[in-house]
Formats: structure tokens, sequence, C-alpha cells
């Protein structure tokens, strides 16, 4: 804005301006279709999926049965379903904040012996495929009786390795020396430096940690299609995978094109919602920490 | 942690006295909880997986070490390197496209040359928040002949129906899927990383009489350099491991999608319907050594490109 607010009286401003919110219209159309799509599709019956304009509604409104549909086919899964997703992804995303900005805090904060080490060790961690991971953690789990329990996908999720990056890059800016050495002159100890000083200043930081561990356990796949295998255990993106799979080979009937649709669109749009309202102090958490940098 | 809570002049004390042992202990303790899952979690999981891939399992002579036997065999694995050059190409054709887009958006955006600027850039994120599982579903009813959009657009106009599921298509159509996901989240990174520039170095080019573009492409872009190049290793990487989109596909696009269509999918298979998890673990380790490969040629590249 600062640039701009001396020259934004000329014309050629003005016609740019409009130029590039034009491209941006554009993009923003291809971002919305499938959204548009997922709406208008979740509001139909079945026949009329395949007869009607994708992008636009049908006659018949139909988004109250298929939602009735969604929620009592086989015995109301689908909000166990739900529950689960949001439960890993609360667990895993807290837990997961947690033990990266610790981690995080001492990497920026503090010299030890084996800080560089340890630390190329986690950011090596993210170019381990996850198949090299999954398969022998299902073998491992197996061995302990772990596996088809909710602990199988939200143990090995409180490992999120970005967040300690993160937090490490965060804190080194967000966090002065000078207020931890006069914490140390003030007596007092590193962990209450930690829990009184520290913490309040990392919380931005913090949040925009939860809200990626939130996000990458919410939208986890592979993880939970491995280790869990019986249905009141899934979360919501095994458990749709599975009714389309059905879906499209017909096995299941083809009442469940537009049921899986509604129950996409019940999945995605908490986390919109949530996305929309976090992403003020999201944002705000990065941009502050910008400006100090 | 308790010792917070404590009160009392001995406790003041012995807190006291306890500061220097604890700056040296300290980052220990703090890294303790992290470390110790990162070990059970991560590190004792590959171990295992190793200890797997050189052994071989029969029916008749049951588990046997064969050195390296398993990655003897991947090595000369046709499927698996078929995997890997469509992963390659993949990337070729996903990644600058998409990371394209997000700098040339974060740069409008940043510039402040445009209208409704939160409006687009909170938008743009939204697919982010949409699981790619749910992404995948969602274009593949967009994709899909009967009920897809494109289809029905076509058959309106009197085109023959777009075949988003042929042995030409198929790639950039799940590279459409990633972009439509991942553009705004690269897109954001890259615009926190221009609005992190100090605002003093804006307003010298302004006495210069730099135009807005002049001064994004000239000062802002060489800024965040070292940002780009992290995001296009973090997208070599995620496309190196695809597995979801193409896994979710199949039922689409079963002439062209296989059960080793990429190496992931490859090690899911042997693994998991073929119960050959030593020969899958060899796998895996082979992928992990290709994505490692690739992203250090890539970074000397781009080192090569950035000190010159």
């Amino acid at each position: 804005m600062s640039i701009v607010g001396k020259s934004t009286a000329s014309a050629g401003f003005v016609r740019t301006r409009w130029l590039l919110t034009g491209v941006l219209g554009l993009y923003f159309i291809y971002t919305f279709m499938p959204l548009v799509y997922v709406i208008t599709a979740s509001t139909k019956t079945n026949p009329d999926l395949f007869t009607s304009f994708g992008l636009w509604f049908s006659e018949d409104f139909h988004l109250w049965q298929n939602l009735y549909d969604l929620f009592t086919i086989q015995k109301g899964i689908f909000s166990q379903w739900l529950w689960n997703t949001f439960y890993y992804a609360l667990v895993s995303g807290l837990g997961s904040a947690v033990f990266a900005t610790l981690a995080g805090y001492a990497f920026a904060k503090y010299d030890f012996i084996g800080k560089n080490f340890l630390f190329a060790l986690v950011l090596g961690a993210v170019m381990i495929p996850q198949t090299a991971l999954v398969i022998p953690l299902f073998l491992l789990l197996s061995k302990f009786g772990l596996l088809n329990t909710p602990w199988a996908v939200i143990l090995p999720s409180l490992v999120f390795p970005p967040g300690v990056f993160l937090m490490r890059a965060y804190i080194d800016e967000a966090i002065s020396n000078e207020i931890i050495d006069a914490g140390r002159v003030d007596g007092a100890g590193e962990l209450h430096i930690f829990s009184s000083l520290a913490f309040r200043l990392l919380m931005p930081g913090f949040t925009t940690v939860f809200i990626l561990a939130f996000v990458a356990s919410w939208n986890n796949y592979f993880l939970p299609l491995v280790v869990l295998n019986s249905s009141e255990h899934f979360p919501v993106t095994v458990g749709l995978a599975q009714w389309y799979a059905s879906a499209v080979s017909g096995s299941g009937g083809s009442l469940l094109f537009t049921v899986v649709m509604a129950g996409a669109l019940v999945s995605i749009l908490p986390v919109i919602v949530a996305f929309l309202i976090m992403q003020r102090f999201w944002q705000g958490g990065l941009q502050a920490g910008g400006v100090k940098a | 942690m308790a010792d917070i809570a404590a009160t009392g002049s001995a406790v003041a004390k012995r807190r006291r006295r306890r500061i220097i042992v604890n700056k040296r202990v300290a980052p220990y303790v703090f890294l303790a909880p992290f470390i110790i899952l990162f070990v059970v979690f991560l590190i004792v999981p590959l171990l295992y997986a190793f200890d797997l891939s050189v052994y071989k399992s029969t029916l008749v002579g049951g588990t046997r070490f064969v050195w390296f036997d398993n990655y003897k065999r991947a090595f000369t694995d046709a499927n698996f390197w078929s995997g890997i050059v469509l992963l390659i190409k993949f990337s070729l054709m996903q990644i600058p496209v998409m990371l394209g887009l997000s700098l040339l958006f974060a740069l409008i955006l940043d510039s402040g040359t445009v209208y409704a600027k939160s409006f687009f850039r909170v938008s743009f994120f939204i697919p982010y928040a949409v699981p790619a599982v749910i992404a995948t579903l969602l274009w593949g009813y967009m994709y899909g002949p009967a009920y897809g959009p494109f289809a029905q657009l076509a058959t309106a106009i009197g085109w023959p129906k777009p075949d988003f599921f042929n042995d030409q298509t198929i790639l950039p159509s799940i590279a459409n899927i990633a972009t439509w996901e991942y553009m705004g989240y690269n897109m954001i990174i890259y615009y926190a990383a221009l609005q992190a520039i100090p605002t003093d170095l804006e307003e010298a080019s302004l006495m210069d009489g730099a135009g807005a573009f002049t001064y994004a492409l000239r000062i802002k872009l060489p800024m965040i350099v070292p940002t780009i190049i992290v995001t296009i290793i973090f997208s070599i990487i995620g496309s190196l491991q695809l597995f979801s989109e193409p896994y979710l596909l199949i039922n689409l696009a079963r002439n062209v999608i296989n059960s080793h269509f990429t190496p992931n999918l490859y090690a899911y298979t042997l693994a998991f319907t073929g119960q050959q998890y030593n020969y899958s673990a060899a796998i895996s380790f082979v992928l992990g050594g290709v994505v490692a490969v690739i992203s250090y040629v890539f970074m000397l590249f781009a080192n090569r490109g950035v000190s010159r």
C-alpha cells in the first residue's frame, strides 16, 4: 500500500490495477470451480447429477435428503468419521506444536553439543518417503498390538519436523537474546524464562505450527489407510475414499455418488470456516515476525 | 516445570544456584520430548525397514539374510524406474507452473496494485484446507465424462468429450489437482517473505523513481531467492512421493494407472497386496536415495546460480 499510495491518481496505474485484478479474478474462478461443484452436486438427486449441468443447481433441491442419507447410511458411521478426524487432528496438532516449540526454542536460543547434527537430522526427515516410514510402522505397531487403534494414527503424527524448522526461525526473530539474558540476570531459571517470558512472545508462531500440524493430520490419508482397518476408527479421508471407490465400481449402488459429494462438502466446510477465522491472527503472526527481521 | 509454582526463599535460593547447570542442561530438557518421539516413530522404523530390506522371506525357506539382493533387484526393476521417470516428467510439468503462479500472485499482492487484496490472498489459500483425498474426489467428478462440467460443456457446443484419463492427459490431470491444492500455500510463503523485506529499501528505490514493477522484479525478487529454492526443494520432495491422487484415480483410469504408476504406489502394492515387505522396504529406500540425490543436485545448481 505504501509504494503505490503516492501514485494512485494516475490513469495508467488504475488501468494496471484493474488488469491485475482481472488476472487474479480468473484464477479465483478456477479455485472456486470445484467448490461450486461440490455444493451443487450435494443438492442433486443421483439421476440429476448425470443430466443437469455440473456447475449449476438442478430443479429438484435434494440437499436435505442427501445429508439425511449421509448421516444414516451404515448406521451413521459418517459422524463417527468426522469426530475421529477432528479428534486425531486436535490431539496430534496440539501435541506436535508443543514438542516442536520446545525443540525449536532449544535450537534457536542455546548452543549445545550435537546441535548442528540433530538439526540436520530433523531437516533430513522431510526427505523420507512416506512408504519407507509407514510400512515399517505398520509392522512395528502390529507387534505392539497398537494396530487398528487411534494411537496408531496419533502417536506417529506427534512428530512434525517442519514445525521444529519453523519455530526455530520464528523464535530467532521474535525473541531477542537480551530478553532472555535479562531474565537470567533477574535470577529466573531457564524453564521459568521459557514459560513466563518466551512463551507469550512465540504464541503467534505456536499458532502457525498448530494450524499446519492440524491440517497435516486432517489431510492425512496414507498413514490411517495403512494402520486402520475397521471403519469405526477411520478418519473422513479414508472413509469417503472407500465410499467413492465403491460408488465408482458400482458395488455400493449408484445412490452413493451424491452422498459422497455431500460428505465431501460436510467435511471441508468446517476446516474452511476455521481457516477463515484463524487466518487473520495466523497471518498476523507471520507478518509480525517479518517486521522484526 | 514444578519449580515455577513453588514459592519461598529456600526455593528461590535453590533456583538461583541451579541457573548455571540449567543453562547447559536446558536445551536437552527442551529437546527431549521431541527427540524421544523422533527416535521412536522415525529412526526406529527406518532402521527396522533397513533391517527388513536386507532379508528375503520365502514360503519354503523362511526368512534369510540376503545382503543387498533386494537393492540389486530394485536397481534393475523396470517397474520402479518407470515410476521415477514418470515423476520426473510430472515434476518438470507441475512445479514450474505452480510456483510460477505462486510467485506472480505473491508479487502482485505485495505490490498492492490490485483491488480486494486480502480477499484474493485468503481465497487462493483455501484449497490447502481441502484434504488431497477430497480434492482428488472433486476433480475426479469434474473430469467425469457423464457428470463433469467440462464434458457437459463440450457436448453442449458439439465438441468431442475431453478425455482426462488417457496416457497423454493423465499427468496433466494429476498436475492440475496438485497445482490447485498447493499454489496458494506457496503463494503465502512468498508473500510473507516479500512482506518481511525492510521498507527503507522501498523508500530508497522510490526516490530513484523506480516503478513498482521494476522494484518488484529487480529488488524484491532477488531477495526472496533463498525462499524460492526452499519451496522448489519441498515441491520436488512432495512430487516424488505422489501417492493419494493416482491411488484414488485408479478406479477412473484403469487403463493408464497401474500398480507401479509411482514408486510409492509400487511399494504400497508390494507390501499390502503382495506381502513382499522386504522388497517393498528396499524400494522405499532407493526412492529415498533418489529424492536425496535429486534435491542435492538441485541445491548444487541453485547455489552455483546464486553465487555467480
